[in-house]
C-alpha cells in the first residue's frame, strides 16, 4: 500500500532526519566518536577536525553527547507520548460514548490532575518517588495524557452525537467496537496532528524537569538539559547552545512533517478528497 | 440556533458545569493541600536557610503553629480563603492578599496581551493554511510554526534579547513594570516576552484550527456549499470554521491557562514580575501558605477557562444542546 | 592590617599598652580606612565622587519572600539594601582593618572579656530620633536573644550580658575572646530604632538612603538621607535602585543594554567573553568561601581514614578549578582556609591529583563499590559538573563515583548535613576561629563532616586565648593538617566573587567578605559623567 515514488520530499525529509536520529540512539556507542562523560578538550572549543561540533561545558565531545543525548531524548520523550495517547485517548473517548456518571467522575479527576500547576506536580511527584527513568516517564506520560484526554474527549463528543454513530448504537455494537471501529477512526486526523506536537512538548518538558534538578542524571544528558547545560553561552553565539536546540527543533519538524503525511493518508483512506 | 438561547437545557448544562467547577475547586483544594505537606524539607529550616541554628529553627518551627495537625491546619485555612482572607505569608509576615495582588495584575496583564495578539494570529494563520491546504504557504506556515515551538521557551527568550534588546536596542531587556508607570512604557516592557510567549503558544493553536477545519472540510454539507459555488474562503469561514469552534476553543482555553500558569520561565529571563516567580520564591522556601493560595488561583483560572471552553462546546454542537 | 589591630588589642590585653592609647590608635586606623578604599583604587578613582544621579545595580539572589528585617537571612539584593538604608557598629575593610561606624571606639578589658564600645554621638536615623546607646543595646539584645531567630545569633552566642553606661555599652563575654570586634561586623546587625523590636522590617536605619521602594525579589529603591553622618564618604547618588535580576544571562544583558550600572554574580564559563564587551569591565576578587564536597567522617564507608584521603587524592583539582571557574578562583588544599584569612598558614603542603596513590589508598581501605555523590546546582553553581568530573577523574584511580542529582528544592534539608557525602559550600568567615568554631569544632553548630577530634578541639580553645600572633599562626597550622589530613572535608577550590560594572562607574572597591564591594557598591559608587 505504500508507494515509494507517491512520498513527497518534504515526507522523505522528514523520515530521513527522523530515521538518523532513531539510529543515531539505536547505536549510540557504536557511532559516537568519545565516551558520554569523557573530558577530550577545552571548554567550548569552536568545531574542528577533532571535534566535528567543537566542545561543550565540560570540554566533552559534542558530537557524541548529541548522539548519546538522541538515545535518552527520543526513549524518554516516545515512550512518555505513547503512554499518553493509550491512556488519555482511550480513557478520553471512552468517557464520551459511555457519558453520565463514568464521564463526569473521570473529566473531574482529569480537571483535577490539570487544574494543580505542574511546577507543584512535579516537584511533589518527582521529590517523593525515586528518580529514574521509569519515574520520569510514568509522570510525564500520565501528566500530558490529561491534555490528550481532554481533547479526545471534545473530539469524541462531537463524533458520538453523528447518526453513524446512533445507528452502530441501535445496531447493539459493543462499547469497544464504538470506541476502535466508529471513533478512532473519524478522530484520527485530530489526535495524529496532535500527536507530533505532544511528542515535542515532552522534550520540552523533559528539558524543564532537567531545570529544575528533576530530569535525567548526570552524565546523561537530553537534548533540552544539554542546551540548558550550555545556556550562559547562547547569548555569546557558542554553538554547543544552539546545536541541541537546532537538533530539537529539526526532530520536532521532521517528526511532524511524516505525521502530516501520514495525516493526509488517513483522511485518504476516509474517502474525503486529497 | 436562536432557539438555543431560550432553551432551557443550555442553561441547565451551564449550571452543572459551573457547580462542577465549585465542587473540583473544592477537591483541588484537598490537594493542594495535602500536596503541600508532603513536600519534602521542614518549612522553618528553609526559611532560615542553611546557616540556622537549631535553636531558631525550633523556635520558629514553634512560633508558626506548624506543630499543629493537618486536619486542623485545613479547616482554618479554607475558612479564611473564604472569607477572602488567604493568611500571612511565613517568611515576610505580610498579608498574602497585599503581596499577592499585583502580582496576579502583572500576570494577567501579560497573559492578556498575549492572548490579544496570538489568539488571532493563529486562527487567521490556521484559515490561510486551510485555504492554501498543501501548497507552499500552507507548508511554510506549518514549518515556522513547529521550528518554533521545537525550541525550549529560554532559548527563544535569549535570542531575543541577544537580537531585539542587545545588539538592535529597541526593547528593554528586563521586564520589570511597577505601580505608577505609563501605560506606553509599560506596554513598551513587555514586547518582548509578550513575543516570546506568543511564540510559544503560537503554533499549538494554530495547528489545531488547521486540522479542525480540515475534517469538517470532509462533511457532505461542505461539498454541498462547495457545489453551489461559493468561494473556498467563504466555505472556510462560513460553515467550516463554526462548526470546528469546540476542539479550537479547546485548545484556546488550555494555552490561556498556560499563558497564566506556565510562563514561570520567560518570567525569569525577562525578570518580569509575576505568579510564576512569586510562586517559586515561596515554593524554595516552603512559604506553604502562599504555595497553597497560589496553587488555589490557577486552579480556579483553569476551571474557570474549562467552563469556558465546554460552555463554548455546548453552544457550538446542535446535538449537545439537545440532548436525547 | 587586622593583624595590626590583633597585635594592638593583644598588647592591651597584656598590659603592655594603655586602653586610651590603644584605642586612639585603631580609631586612627579605623577614620582613614574610608579614605584609603579610594587610594586603593587607584589613581584614576582618587578624584573627588560626582553627586548626584540614580545608580541601578542588577543583583541575584533575591525572592518574594526577602524582608527589610535585617535578622533573616539574605541573599545579595537585601543585604546590599540594608548596607543603603542600614548602619553598622563596625565595619571591616578590603585589608581587614576595623573601620569605625556607630561605634566611636572599642576597647576591652585585659582578660578580653568585657569589652566597651562608646557610641558615636548625633547620628540621626531616618525618623529623625538620634541613634542612643539604648538602641544599640536593644539590637544586640534582639539578635542574640535565645528566642531569635537571627541569623548573628550563632555569633552573639558568646555574650552574657549587654548594657548601657552612659554613652557606652559595655559587653560581658563569657569567656575571653579577642575577635569580638570582628563578631560585630555581621551585616544582621544592623542598628535600628529600639533595636527592631517594635517594627523589625520598617526599613528605618541610619543609613545614606531612605527606602523608597521595597518590592521584594523586584526591586528596591532610595532616596539619598540628606543628614546622612559621613555623607562626604558614603551615599554619593541622588537615588540608588536595585533590580532583581536572578537570570545570569538577564544580567549581562541588562548590563550591555545598560538598563543597570552594575550586577553581580558574573558565571565564571562567560567571564572571558563578557570582558570582550566594550564599555564593562569585570570586577573579581579572591573571597573566603569555598566550593567543597563533605563526608560524614563517622559514617561507613567514610569512616575508613584511608578511603578518605583516596578520595582527596583522587579529585583533579586543577582540571576542576580551570574547567569549573575557569581560573577564576584558587586551589583548595581540604582545608576551608584560604590566603584571604589573617595567620593564614601557607606552608602547608598543596595536595595534588595522585591516582596511583588514591588507589593505593582505596585499597587499603579495603572497600569495594560504587560510592555514591549527592549534587545539585543549587549546592554551589557548577555542583552537578563538578561532580562530573569528579567522577571521571575517580575512574582513573579505580574508584567508582556514582553521582546523584538531587532536586534543588529541598537540597538544604534533604541532603545537607543528613547524606554521608555531598556537595555543599562555604561563604567564609572574618576569621579562623569563626569558621572552625562553626563547622569543625566537635560540638560546632554546623559540623556537616561529623568531625570530633580532641586534639583539634583543644588547638582551638588554645588558639582563642593565645595572645602571640606566631605562636597563634602555629596553632592554625597544626589545625589546618589535621583537617586536611583526618578531616572529612574535601575542597577543590576557593571562589572568587565575579561583579562586572559599567565604565563610568566609579568608587568600585574590591572586598573579599562579599561581592559588590561588600555589598556597599551602591552607596560608595558614583556615576562619572
Amino acid at each position: 500500500m505504500f508507494n515509494i515514488r507517491q512520498i513527497p520530499l518534504a515526507a522523505w525529509i522528514g523520515l530521513l532526519l527522523t530515521g538518523l536520529a532513531v539510529i543515531c540512539a539505536l547505536f549510540a556507542q557504536w557511532i559516537a566518536p568519545h565516551g558520554n562523560g569523557e573530558i577530550v578538550g577545552d571548554v567550548w572549543a569552536p568545531m574542528s577536525s577533532a571535534h566535528w561540533l567543537g566542545t561543550d561545558n565540560l570540554g566533552r565531545d559534542l558530537l557524541s553527547r548529541m548522539i548519546y543525548g538522541a538515545r535518552i531524548t527520543i526513549f524518554i520523550a516516545g515512550m512518555a507520548t505513547a503512554l499518553s495517547f493509550s491512556l488519555g485517548a482511550i480513557l478520553g473517548f471512552t468517557a464520551a460514548v459511555v457519558g453520565g456518571l463514568v464521564d463526569t467522575l473521570m473529566s473531574g479527576v482529569v480537571d483535577l490532575l490539570m487544574a494543580i500547576p505542574t511546577l507543584i506536580f512535579g516537584l511533589v511527584i518527582l521529590a517523593v518517588l525515586p528518580a529514574n527513568n521509569v519515574t520520569l516517564i510514568l509522570v510525564m506520560g500520565i501528566l500530558s495524557s490529561t491534555r490528550v484526554y481532554r481533547l479526545s474527549r471534545a473530539v469524541a463528543a462531537d463524533i458520538n452525537a453523528m447518526d453513524f454513530v446512533e445507528a452502530a448504537k441501535l445496531r447493539g455494537e459493543g462499547l469497544s467496537w464504538i470506541i476502535f471501529r466508529e471513533i478512532l477512526p473519524n478522530a484520527m486526523s485530530l489526535l495524529v496532528a496532535e500527536l507530533g506536537l505532544r511528542f515535542i512538548f515532552s522534550v520540552l518538558f523533559l528539558s524543564a524537569l532537567s531545570y529544575l534538578g528533576l530530569g535525567v542524571q548526570p552524565p546523561d544528558a537530553d537534548w533540552g538539559g544539554m542546551v540548558m547545560e550550555n545556556k550562559d553561552g547562547i547569548v555569546f553565539g557558542i554553538p554547543a547552545a544552539l546545536i541541541p536546540a537546532a537538533a530539537i527543533a529539526g526532530l520536532g519538524i521532521s517528526v511532524n512533517l511524516v505525521v502530516d503525511w501520514v495525516l493526509t493518508r488517513t483522511t485518504s483512506f476516509k474517502g474525503g478528497r486529497d | 440556533m436562536k432557539g438555543a438561547f431560550r432553551g432551557s437545557p443550555v442553561l441547565k448544562l451551564v449550571a452543572q458545569r459551573i457547580a462542577l467547577g465549585i465542587f473540583l475547586l473544592f477537591a483541588v483544594s484537598v490537594l493542594i493541600f495535602a500536596g503541600t505537606q508532603i513536600l519534602p524539607g521542614d518549612v522553618a529550616q528553609s526559611i532560615l536557610g542553611q546557616s540556622a541554628t537549631p535553636e531558631a529553627v525550633a523556635n520558629l518551627r514553634q512560633e508558626l503553629g506548624l506543630n499543629d495537625p493537618a486536619y486542623m491546619r485545613y479547616f482554618q485555612w479554607v475558612g479564611g480563603v473564604l472569607t477572602g482572607d488567604l493568611g500571612k505569608a511565613l517568611t515576610t509576615r505580610q498579608e498574602i492578599t497585599v503581596t499577592l495582588m499585583p502580582r496576579l495584575w502583572n500576570t494577567l496583564f501579560l497573559a492578556f496581551w498575549a492572548a490579544a495578539v496570538s489568539i488571532p494570529l493563529s486562527i487567521i494563520l490556521g484559515l490561510i493554511a486551510v485555504r492554501f491546504r498543501n501548497g507552499p504557504v500552507d507548508k511554510a506556515i506549518s514549518g515556522f510554526a513547529l521550528a518554533s515551538t521545537s525550541l525550549p521557551e529560554f532559548f527563544i527568550g535569549y535570542l531575543l534579547i541577544l537580537f531585539l534588546a542587545v545588539k538592535l536596542q529597541w526593547f528593554p531587556s528586563i521586564s520589570t513594570v511597577y505601580d505608577g508607570m505609563p501605560f506606553l512604557e509599560k506596554l513598551k516592557a513587555i514586547v518582548l516576552p509578550v513575543i516570546a510567549l506568543v511564540i510559544v503558544v503560537l503554533a499549538h493553536m494554530m495547528r489545531m484550527t488547521r486540522a479542525a477545519i480540515l475534517n469538517v472540510m470532509q462533511s457532505a454539507y461542505i461539498e454541498t456549499a462547495e457545489l453551489k459555488g461559493l468561494s473556498a474562503l467563504d466555505i472556510i469561514c462560513k460553515h467550516a470554521f463554526p462548526n470546528a469552534i469546540a476542539p479550537i476553543v479547546n485548545v484556546v482555553m488550555l494555552n490561556m491557562a498556560y499563558l497564566v500558569v506556565g510562563v514561570v520561565v520567560i518570567e525569569v529571563i525577562f525578570v518580569y514580575p509575576g505568579m510564576g516567580q512569586y510562586l517559586v520564591d515561596h515554593v524554595v522556601k516552603r512559604d506553604v501558605p502562599v504555595v497553597q493560595a497560589v496553587g488555589l488561583i490557577f486552579a480556579a483560572v483553569y476551571i474557570g477557562l474549562n467552563i469556558v471552553a465546554d460552555v463554548a462546546a455546548i453552544l457550538a454542537n446542535p446535538r449537545l444542546r439537545h440532548p436525547k | 592590617m587586622s593583624q595590626e589591630l590583633d597585635y594592638l588589642s593583644c598588647r592591651v590585653v597584656a598590659g603592655r599598652m594603655s586602653r586610651r592609647e590603644f584605642l586612639g590608635r585603631a580609631t586612627a586606623l579605623g577614620m582613614s580606612a574610608a579614605f584609603a578604599n579610594s587610594l586603593l583604587a587607584g589613581a584614576a578613582e582618587a578624584q573627588a565622587p560626582r553627586k548626584g544621579g540614580i545608580l541601578k545595580a542588577g543583583l541575584q539572589g533575591g525572592g518574594a519572600t526577602d524582608s527589610l528585617d535585617p535578622a533573616l537571612p539574605a541573599g545579595a539584593p537585601p543585604i546590599a539594601f540594608g548596607r543603603c538604608w542600614g548602619e553598622v557598629l563596625i565595619e571591616v575593610t578590603p585589608d581587614n582593618r576595623i573601620e569605625y561606624r556607630i561605634a566611636q571606639e572599642i576597647g576591652s578589658s585585659k582578660d578580653a572579656k568585657t569589652w566597651t564600645l562608646k557610641i558615636r554621638k548625633d547620628i540621626p536615623f531616618h525618623n529623625g530620633k538620634e541613634v542612643t546607646p539604648q538602641d544599640v543595646v536593644a539590637t544586640l539584645e534582639r539578635h542574640s536573644n535565645k528566642e531569635s531567630k537571627s541569623g548573628a545569633l550563632g555569633v552573639l552566642r558568646g555574650i552574657e550580658t549587654i548594657r548601657v553606661d552612659g554613652g557606652d555599652v559595655i559587653i560581658t563575654l563569657k569567656e575571653p575572646n579577642v575577635e569580638l570586634p570582628y563578631l560585630m561586623t555581621d551585616y544582621h546587625l544592623i542598628i535600628q530604632p529600639n533595636g527592631g523590636k517594635d517594627a523589625p522590617a520598617a526599613g528605618i536605619g541610619a543609613g545614606p538612603y531612605k527606602v523608597t521602594v521595597n518590592e521584594p525579589g523586584v526591586r528596591h529603591g532610595g532616596e539619598k538621607f540628606k543628614d546622612y553622618w559621613q555623607g562626604d564618604n558614603l551615599g554619593h547618588a541622588d537615588q540608588i535602585e536595585i533590580i532583581v535580576i536572578n537570570d545570569a544571562t538577564a544580567r549581562i544583558s541588562a548590563l550591555q543594554g545598560k538598563q543597570v550600572h552594575m550586577i553581580n554574580r558574573v558565571e565564571p564559563k562567560v567571564v572571558d567573553l563578557v570582558k570582550r564587551v566594550p564599555g564593562v569591565t569585570i570586577q573579581n576578587v579572591t573571597g573566603r568561601g569555598c566550593y567543597l564536597f563533605n563526608m560524614f567522617c563517622d559514617t561507613p564507608p567514610f569512616n575508613n581514614v584511608d578511603l578518605r584521603i583516596a578520595l582527596k587524592l583522587a579529585l583533579d583539582r586543577e582540571q576542576m578549578l580551570d574547567k569549573i571557574l575557569r581560573g577564576y578562583g584558587s586551589l583548595g588544599n581540604d582545608f576551608p582556609i584560604n590566603n584571604a584569612y589573617p595567620l593564614f598558614p601557607d606552608d602547608v603542603e598543596q595536595r595534588t591529583f595522585d591516582p596511583d596513590k588514591a588507589k593505593f589508598h582505596y585499597q587499603k581501605s579495603g572497600h569495594s563499590g560504587p560510592i555514591l555523590l549527592r549534587t545539585s546546582d543549587l549546592a554551589f553553581p557548577g555542583a552537578v559538573d563538578a561532580a562530573q568530573l569528579y567522577q571521571q577523574s575517580c575512574a582513573k584511580a579505580g574508584i567508582t563515583l556514582e553521582v546523584k542529582r538531587e532536586p534543588g528544592d529541598g537540597y538544604w534539608t534533604e541532603v545537607w548535613q543528613k547524606q554521608p557525602f555531598y556537595a555543599s559550600y562555604w561563604t567564609g568567615r572574618s576569621t579562623q576561629d569563626q569558621m572552625y568554631s562553626s563547622a569543625y569544632l566537635s560540638t560546632a553548630e554546623w559540623n556537616d563532616t561529623h568531625f570530633f577530634n580532641d586534639k583539634f578541639d583543644k588547638l582551638l580553645k588554645e588558639a582563642r586565648a593565645e595572645l602571640d600572633q606566631e605562636k597563634r599562626k602555629n596553632l592554625y597550622r597544626e589545625m589546618a593538617n589535621i583537617v586536611r589530613d583526618e578531616g572529612g572535608v574535601i575542597v577543590p577550590f576557593f571562589n572568587q566573587f565575579i561583579d562586572a560594572t559599567w565604565s563610568g562607574v566609579k568608587g568600585f572597591v574590591k572586598h573579599p567578605a562579599r561581592d559588590m564591594c561588600n555589598g556597599y557598591a551602591l552607596a560608595q559608587c558614583w556615576i562619572e559623567a
